[in-house]
């Protein structure tokens, strides 16, 4: 956290808008969970309650019905459910990318935003593990996939990619929501401080665990915090690679291929970044966060974002390079099918939500835009789904054979689930917008330039009123 | 020091109860940290700081040694690699061996996705769990949390405090000691406690 000079010596812009004193940063973030909350978050919330109230009856009907009530058949074994899942774990890579790898790069800008962003990786996890779980079929042997000694003495296969899975997410999910709960204890303290009744210092004061901003437990905590970045930088890779893994080890083409864990966290970034943004923008407007949330974290984002699009882009076009380069007459046949294909469709979505609209922020002003922003995120989410559904049903839907040969529809019950999922999502995260703080304030308050201990108050403050904020 | 004895001086805690440390109150990192330096130098030991955020420098200002959190996580990443280790080839190689895809039932690269995560599974819990331990946390009922004062500390308030059981304290002297590093307040927090 505090580890180097104040911002200015180093040469870059201010964090936040200047002035902003550590009361500031405390009233600013711990007001929300303490007013009652905004119109815009019931009506967010009451529709976010009722699609998870659809998933319910929808998972329902899945396990009363059996996985008939899906549209997968043969040869589209998997479709729609899996899509899901990557899709779903993809996005929940940029939180712990903002809050581990930038963390580990000293990008401070970072603390704005990694609080909600790590809040959504584990929202994002939670709604992934839900679809392998009732994919199953037979759901009361979902505890299968653990290594649970059993009266029938058997082992799970550890050379299987889909077991690699069970431990590389739920791995994710808990370390993630450690360094999450790790994060939060300081903030926690600051609610149960400001508590004006018990039960809000009862329930802050029990979860913060006593924290009492010793800098004998602050020494143990940065070196907890820096440990867990650096464990998490490489887990959130090999979690995708072996997501990954679970394609590219079969031998079926359009599947088989070594570009996949790369290609794979790219995308995971990708679209991780862009469900930031979406949130990030949303509970800036509805909870005014402009102070603490400004136009260079957004432009950063968006720099972010054009990298990791673009890095898509060239996994494309590479995997369509290495299908024609490998002379194998099926693998250049799928990729041929899939744009061209009854798929062309579901592929073109995903090439000009993925690949084309990141490159408007090239230019400064589409960067630095809200409303654009908002619609590219959005495009994004939308693109890296097509991308799930483009691998996964185009490489299968045309076997080797003309005679197994289909066209996945999905049914009712795919679509109620998948809306029944972002409902899910939406719902947890209202809640924690509504009752965490939702912006890092120890975090944040370490790197105003009042935090270094060789700081000149006065001095300062006269060099903020000669340089007013500017967004770049 | 002519205005050492303006410096205000509440006590609290319950009644009858006898002292457990002196808190002495700061606005900025700065004249905390320069506060952490006196008691340092003047020889105490069972002193805290209690600053909203991790202060850059403050380690050093109070004396203190390097956290030893670092060998608690690497047992534990040795522990989780072993594990991963021992669950794969009891179950696979030895309880139950099975072959798929021609594979041989002693894979090594086949061990390589588990292994890793029960490691990092392993190491993040060492971090986690050993940083509570070694800060003694969670502990709900400190004797620090009599002062009402105390509560900004989570907000823009630097503390000192002294305990009573350190071994330099004396109630005169400690106090003459805090004042000199001018906060703008002292506490001396009573408890039943020890």
């Amino acid at each position: 956290m505090s580890n180097d000079g104040p911002i200015q010596d180093i040469g870059e812009k201010h964090l936040v808008v200047p002035g902003t004193t550590f009361r500031k940063i405390t009233e600013a973030v711990s007001r929300v969970t303490e007013n009652p909350a905004p119109r815009g978050w019931w009506i967010m919330f009451l529709a976010a309650v009722s699609f998870t109230g659809v998933l319910g009856l929808a998972i329902g009907y899945l396990f009363f019905r059996g996985v008939g009530v899906w549209g997968n058949n043969s040869p589209v074994g998997w479709a729609w459910d899996i899509t899901n899942f990557v899709w779903w774990v993809g996005i929940g890579h940029a939180g712990t990318l903002i809050s581990a790898v930038l963390f580990l790069f000293r990008q401070k800008w970072r603390t704005s935003i990694n609080r909600f962003a790590e809040a959504m990786t584990i929202f994002a996890v939670i709604c992934a593990l839900l679809f392998p779980g009732i994919h199953v079929g037979r759901v009361w042997h979902a505890y299968y996939m653990f290594p649970i000694p059993n009266s029938m003495s058997i082992w799970p296969n550890f050379k299987s990619p889909l077991l690699w899975d069970v431990f590389a997410v739920g791995t994710y999910f808990t370390v993630s929501t450690l360094f999450w709960f790790v994060g939060l204890i300081p903030d926690l303290a600051t609610l149960r401080d400001r508590s004006v009744n018990s039960v809000r210092r009862m329930v802050y004061g029990f979860l913060s665990l006593g924290w009492r901003s010793s800098n004998r437990h602050w020494q143990n905590y940065e070196r907890a915090y820096m440990i867990l970045a650096a464990l998490s930088t490489p887990l959130v890779l090999s979690v995708h690679s072996v997501v990954s893994f679970d394609f590219a080890t079969s031998v079926e083409p359009g599947w088989h291929t070594t570009i996949f864990p790369p290609y794979f966290v790219a995308g995971a970034i990708f679209s991780g970044f862009a469900m930031v943004m979406t949130l990030m923008l949303v509970a800036r407007v509805v909870f005014k966060m402009n102070d603490l949330v400004t136009m260079t974290h957004i432009e950063l984002m968006n720099k972010i974002i054009l990298a990791t699009g673009t890095i898509v882009g060239y996994a494309y076009a590479m995997e369509f390079f290495i299908a024609w380069y490998s002379g194998n007459e099926y693998e250049r046949y799928v990729f041929l099918n899939r744009a061209f294909g009854p798929y062309a469709w579901a592929y073109w979505t995903m090439i000009s939500c993925n690949v084309i609209s990141p490159q408007l922020y090239w230019f400064k002003r589409l960067r630095t835009n809200i409303p654009l922003s908002f619609v590219i995120s959005i495009f994004v989410n939308i693109g890296m789904w097509f991308e799930r559904f483009v691998i996964i049903v185009t490489s299968l839907h045309r076997d080797f054979i003309p005679s197994s040969w289909g066209y996945f529809h999905p049914t009712p019950t795919d679509i109620a689930i998948y809306m029944g999922s972002l409902g899910l999502f939406f719902t947890l995260f209202l809640l924690f917008i509504r009752w965490v703080p939702m912006i890092a304030m120890a975090e944040l308050k370490s790197v105003l330039p009042e935090a270094s201990a060789h700081h000149h108050a006065h001095e300062d403050h006269d060099h903020h009123h000669a340089q007013p904020a500017k967004a770049e | 020091m002519a205005d050492v004895h303006n410096i205000p001086l509440t006590r609290v805690g319950p009644e009858g109860a006898s002292p457990a440390l002196v808190l002495a109150e700061y606005d900025t990192p700065a004249a905390c940290m320069h506060a952490a330096e006196k008691v340092r130098d003047a020889g105490y030991t069972h002193f805290d700081v209690h600053t909203p955020f991790p202060v850059h420098g403050m380690d050093k200002a109070m004396g203190l040694k390097d956290s030893r959190l670092g060998w608690i996580v690497a047992t534990m990443a040795v522990l989780g690699f072993s594990t991963a280790v021992g669950l794969i080839t009891w179950a696979n190689v030895i309880s139950y061996p099975f072959v798929v895809g021609g594979k041989p039932p002693f894979s090594i690269p086949s061990y390589a996705p588990v292994c890793f995560e029960l490691t990092v599974l392993f190491s993040a819990f060492g971090a986690v769990f050993g940083m509570l331990g070694l800060n003694k946390l969670p502990r709900h009922n400190h004797p620090i949390f009599e002062s009402d004062r105390f509560r900004a500390v989570t907000d823009d308030k630097f503390f000192v405090s002294v305990e009573c059981a350190d071994p330099k304290y004396d109630e005169t002297l400690t106090r003459t000691l805090l004042e000199s590093t001018k906060p703008n307040h002292i506490e001396i927090v009573e408890d039943n406690e020890p």
